[in-house]
């Protein structure tokens, strides 16, 4: 109840303030909580290779896919999010890209060519949802500084590849390795600025599901999306998922560098997580894992109107971090009252979970959708954002106001 | 070592600026030019509008703290006092809240 009136109550304060802003962005469908500064600048921009996106930064590029993308299963390779931390990306030549598998606790040391990864090992195609720890951060309330994005730093795909276990096994890696580092080619526009580098736990690098991988949607992977190798981490942040990826390291000490001990961390403790990162944890934060679980409704869009009398068919996408979607339901009351919606197939545990809702339209005026998702081991999304100061899990339930008239 | 490269990986020209990021346009205001002349050597000017105007004069600083010391920008002490004041009066609440 507490919820609903606040809700009204905070709709009422913010509208004259925002009702300007709303109609510049109206035409990329930004949410209007937003930052005002992200909704004057924010544009429909196309990088090469792909299709006009919403551009949050230029240099690095930052560009999030419009939500109307997620009314399919799979995200189309050019309408993918793009999401770079530092500014200096080079193409790289797929027939000279080599990858180099190395590092103090692996025993034998060796180098991949494209074909070699392609030729040497068995592949496998995975269905996940590749999606940005920060996504929805520009809905933070309060804000809190970064890439202020919206809904659409996501994107689900089938990854084709390799497994990095497989790999791992010819290097004869030590007893004593405890996590597994990635590096790319992009780098940073001034030599001081920490290259980025990430790690994760082996226990999450000899997962059966964690690939190298080569191709998305059945296509080379876009330059844009980390050609011609990247690694696909299912059901964790998008910040281990390593484009451009040449170099894999075996280690017996924890990665010690900026983007594992600064960044991508959230306080210890706060999110019902089940998978720890233990070598980076601190009492105080730990390293972002697996998604929590979430739901976006991508049909009707906002704003849209709806003819009295009519069945109106919502649409939507769910996820999780891999446990699994249950259930969704929808609510038309303001979370009031909840009816579920109906779940669409199942493509793997990893992949965004589709699903319909039929609702008719019986009184005129406005009329709010909601909905929320569960997952397999009971996790439902929040009503009230779990505040984190990077702005990280971002799952409150997605409300949708159209106009019945 | 600018770029630990493979030595297999040939690298083509860098594609850094595909579109038009000169159409950004920084209030003018005292310190601008300090502003441009230092944060635009690594990123685009539109990391300050999209960080706005919500940041107070402790938010600003921090994150002008943050690229120097975790990012290893090289702002001397006074030009970062005068991107923080043209940050925090231009593109934030204008002080402490």
């Amino acid at each position: 109840m507490a919820t609903r009136r606040s809700f009204m109550i905070g709709a009422t304060l913010a509208a004259p303030a925002l009702l300007r802003k709303a109609v510049a962005a109206e035409g990329l469908g930004l949410d209007p909580h937003l930052p005002a500064g992200t909704l004057s600048e924010a544009a429909l921009e196309a990088l090469p290779g792909k299709v006009p996106l919403i551009k949050l930064s230029y240099r690095p590029p930052n560009y999030e896919t419009p939500l109307r993308y997620f009314n399919d299963l799979f995200t189309p390779n050019d309408a993918f999010f793009v999401r770079y931390h530092l500014s200096d990306i080079p193409e790289v030549d797929p027939n000279t890209w080599g990858l180099t598998i190395g590092g103090d606790a692996a025993a034998k040391p060796f180098e991949l060519t494209l074909d070699a990864l392609k030729r040497d090992f068995a592949p496998i195609e995975i269905a996940a949802l590749c999606q940005c720890a920060g996504n929805r951060r520009g809905l933070f309330d309060p804000h809190v500084p970064g890439v202020e994005w919206g809904y659409g730093a996501m994107g689900n795909a089938r990854w084709k590849g390799v497994r990095l276990k497989d790999i791992l096994e010819r290097a004869n890696l030590a007893k004593e390795t405890i996590e597994i580092s990635f590096q790319g080619t992009d780098g940073p526009a001034f030599d001081k600025t920490p290259h980025f580098v990430k790690s994760i736990p082996i226990w999450k690098a000899l997962d059966p599901d964690t690939l190298v991988a080569y191709e998305m949607n059945g296509q080379a992977l876009p330059h844009f999306n980390g050609a011609p190798a990247r690694i696909v981490v299912p059901g964790w942040a998008g910040t281990y998922w390593m484009k451009h990826v040449t170099r894999i390291t075996a280690r017996s000490t924890p990665e010690d560098n900026f983007w594992m001990k600064a960044a991508y961390r959230i306080p210890t403790g706060k999110f019902p997580l089940v998978q720890r990162f233990l070598s980076q944890e601190t009492v105080a934060s730990t390293p972002i894992t697996e998604m929590v679980v979430n739901s976006v409704i991508t049909a009707p869009a906002a704003g849209d109107a709806v003819r009295m009398g009519s069945t109106l068919t919502v649409k939507g996408v769910a996820w999780d971090g891999g446990y699994g979607i249950t259930s969704v339901e929808v609510s038309t009351d303001e979370g009031q009252s909840w009816a579920r919606a109906t779940l669409g197939p199942d493509v793997g545990r990893y992949s965004f979970r589709p699903w319909t809702f039929q609702v008719r339209a019986t009184s005129k005026g406005p009329l709010t959708l909601m909905a929320r998702a569960s997952n397999a081991i009971g996790q439902t999304q929040t009503s009230a954002l779990i505040q984190n100061p990077a702005g990280y899990h971002h799952n409150l339930m997605h409300r949708v106001s159209v106009t019945v008239a | 070592m600018r770029k630990p490269l493979l030595a297999a990986l040939a690298l083509a020209v860098s594609t850094a600026a595909h579109a038009d990021e000169t159409v950004i346009t920084l209030k003018n205001a005292p310190g601008r030019d300090v502003v441009m002349n230092n944060c635009a050597a690594c990123h685009s000017l539109d990391y300050i509008q999209m960080n706005s105007p919500f940041p107070d004069q402790k938010v600003w600083e921090a994150e002008v703290t943050k690229m120097i010391k975790a990012f290893g920008a090289p702002i001397d002490d006074a030009d970062a006092k005068t991107i923080i004041d043209y940050l925090s009066r231009n593109y934030g609440t204008g002080g402490p809240t």
